[in-house]
């Protein structure tokens, strides 16, 4: 008998079931799956906009908007020279296709290094709730862009803004069906209360994240 | 005192918690750490927003026992869809088998350097030191559990494992480490650590990460962090393997949804991490970033057997904290008085069920039951009264001292004769009243150390039977 074997039949003595499991105890855990039901969720009365732009200023994003994508080069070459910010990035290849050639910014389409210091993701949702974007790997979307630079800037369609995690989950699962290899879901800069609990934003991830909505998409 | 041995001992023998209660009472330093520290606040803030908390109070619980209820079926679940995408699972029926599974990955793999996010269950078996004896630099990546690392100790807090070091003590160990100039700005602190840390997350091999959650749909590991070392021990190694207990599978994102929305309000009171990080799989065909090969091992070592008995409530906790953060006892003595993992109300109730009743016998009493974890707890585990079953199985066990159960007897005893009982506590009362003196105080309680720090206000001079009666003729 295998450790995984001992492990099964130790817990099924626990309860008492059979030795072994039985298809009906499969199939039920099947249709509570396939049930996805919800668990009991806070009031959402309130408006998906208003409030992914309320939490994501709470979760210490900063937020712009924008009408559409051709507005972001912009909009970033904006940012980036407010904060005196260097004017070089990387981006997901959808992003640096887009025409950066008017804003003096160098973009890149390549997955992001160490020592790359601002990174351009788009954003397969936001998620209102809590001002979160959620992001999945993938072949042009590289995990590492709204990771190792210092300055995550993300842009999200407001169109594809859902009010909560569940909505986010059951987007997900009509539009792609299996999941990639990371989903990340993140809610403004890296932070770390460890020493003394005292709060300090950039631990390992960016110091800084800027959220540009494109409200007519 | 608080040298590094002694606040870093972790034995498997008996855990002598009054003796390292009262060191930790006595140690300034704790004592400061414990008067900072204050996430209760912030979890009471962050739950304003939720009008209906206790009704998603109740369906987390439900959640977590829906689990736990057929957990070998949702196991299974798990293993079959992880499998599926990938991802190899292994299972670990103690924490030995668990270290042997990982250092023979790392082996087969050539690996020389790890980097850890934040794992408990790790810590239950010393993960770190088995790896270290295999040849392995081991670096741990949470800037709490780095802290630690450095001093040679062990985290006094699931979620704030440095809480009892003070800027001063940090920057000791990173002058010393690191062989930088000493600063103590916290901030400064965290900017160097991310430099030094930066290097080994880039240069690593294998990384390795607990899990707070498994997804039977998806076959998926859940990692919720905010300081984003996990996402960086999962994206940049070759190799992820990731160690969790037995206990922490869910069924679908819902269910997470739901258990999220608690657990980031319970531990510091923020409405989400800044890092919820989910793994399905290694790399896939083209991915630009991510392992080659993702591990899972799920461990048992003493859980199952608190399956289908009074204590398997205990095994809904999602281990955000709040329990420690509220109580009285953990507020003044901090973790690592609790000698082993998990401190406060729920390593309580743990430490004597992972590792023996016998073993950690103060801890089920280091309480005063006042429930303020069991009003905490997200998922609604009934703290204090498993902790007072645990009491009532010392008892039944013939674990407590003499004395103790002499004096259960004899009161039993005289609690079962009412007339008998109302004449002792009449003589009592008298008898306490008079040792009151003037000042109605008792200074001195003949063979107890009880007084030593403190007062006893002395009885009135009535029972409460006797005032019970006297209202109730008027």
């Amino acid at each position: 008998m295998s450790a995984r074997d001992r492990i099964l039949s130790r817990i099924r003595a626990a309860r008492g079931g059979a030795s072994a499991i039985t298809e009906i105890e499969r199939a039920r855990v099947d249709s509570t799956i396939r049930a996805h039901a919800l668990g009991e969720r806070p009031a959402t009365n309130w408006e998906v906009l208003p409030r992914f732009r309320e939490l994501c200023i709470r979760m210490a994003s900063t937020y712009d908007e924008v009408a559409t994508q051709a507005d972001v080069p912009e909009a970033v070459a904006r940012y980036l020279r407010e904060k005196s910010l260097p004017l070089q990035a990387v981006a997901w290849p959808s992003i640096a296709k887009l025409d950066w050639t008017a804003t003096g910014i160098t973009v890149e389409g390549r997955p992001a290094r160490g020592d790359d210091l601002v990174g351009i993701t788009g954003t397969h949702l936001g998620v209102a709730e809590t001002g979160t974007l959620m992001l999945l790997s993938g072949n042009e979307t590289y995990a590492a862009t709204s990771l190792l630079p210092e300055t995550h800037i993300a842009i999200v369609p407001a169109s594809r803004i859902v009010a909560t995690m569940e909505d986010a989950w059951a987007r997900t699962r009509d539009e792609i069906g299996e999941l990639p290899r990371a989903v990340n879901f993140v809610s403004g800069p890296s932070r770390t209360a460890d020493i003394e609990g005292i709060l300090q934003i950039g631990a390992h991830g960016p110091f800084r994240v800027h959220v540009i909505v494109t409200t007519a998409e | 005192m608080s040298t590094p041995s002694s606040a870093g001992t972790r034995p498997h023998s008996t855990i002598s918690f009054k003796d390292r209660a009262h060191d930790r009472l006595n140690d300034a330093k704790v004592q400061r750490a414990m008067r900072n520290f204050n996430l209760a606040g912030a979890r009471t803030r962050g739950m304003l927003d939720m009008e209906n908390l206790e009704d998603i109070r109740t369906s987390a619980a439900a959640i977590r026992d829906r689990s736990l209820e057929m957990l070998d079926v949702w196991l299974e679940r798990f293993e079959k869809e992880a499998t599926r995408r990938g991802v190899t699972v292994h299972w670990a029926e103690t924490h030995e088998d668990a270290n042997r599974i990982i250092v023979d990955i790392a082996r087969a793999n050539d690996v020389k350097k790890v980097i850890k996010s934040k794992s408990m269950v790790s810590e239950e078996s010393h993960l770190n030191g088995a790896l270290e004896s295999a040849g392995m630099k081991v670096v741990e990546t949470d800037l709490g559990e780095y802290i630690v690392q450095l001093a040679g100790e062990t985290p006094s807090h699931i979620i704030a494992p440095a809480i009892h070091k003070s800027r001063e003590d940090v920057g000791d160990l990173f002058h010393e480490h690191h062989k930088t100039p000493r600063k103590t700005d916290p901030a400064e602190l965290t900017m160097e650590a991310r430099k030094f840390l930066r290097e080994h997350f880039l240069s690593a091999d294998m990384g390795i990460t607990g899990g707070n959650f498994l997804i039977a749909d998806t076959g998926s590991l859940v990692l919720v962090t905010n300081e984003g070392n996990g996402r960086m021990t999962t994206t940049m190694p070759r190799i992820h393997v990731a160690i969790t207990g037995i206990e922490k599978v869910l069924g679908t994102m819902e269910d997470l949804s739901c258990i999220l929305r608690l657990l980031t309000r319970s531990a510091t009171g923020q409405p989400i991490s800044n890092y919820i990080t989910i793994n399905t799989g290694p790399k896939a065909e083209g991915d630009a970033d991510g392992p080659e090969q993702m591990h899972v091992v799920i461990v048992d070592a003493g859980r199952a057997r608190l399956l289908g008995t009074d204590m398997q409530e205990a095994l809904r906790c999602i281990r955000c904290g709040a329990c420690m953060n509220h109580c009285p006892v953990y507020q003044n003595i901090g973790g690592h008085a609790y000698g082993w993992v998990y401190p406060g109300p729920i390593g309580s109730v743990l430490t004597p069920n992972y590792i023996g009743l016998e073993k950690a016998l103060d801890l089920p009493n280091a309480a005063t039951l006042c429930n303020q974890c069991g009003v905490v707890c997200p998922v609604k585990i009934p703290l204090p009264d498993l902790m007072r079953k645990l009491r009532e199985k010392q008892l039944d066990r013939g674990l407590r001292p003499w004395k103790e159960r002499a004096a259960i007897r004899m009161w039993a005893w005289a609690a079962q004769r009412p007339a008998m009982y109302a004449l002792l506590t009449r003589i009592a009362a008298r008898v306490g009243r008079t040792a009151g003196g003037a000042d109605r105080t008792i200074h001195k309680l003949p063979g107890n150390g009880w007084t030593e720090g403190r007062d006893l206000p002395a009885p009135s001079g009535k029972t409460f039977r006797e005032l019970y009666a006297s209202r109730t003729r008027k």
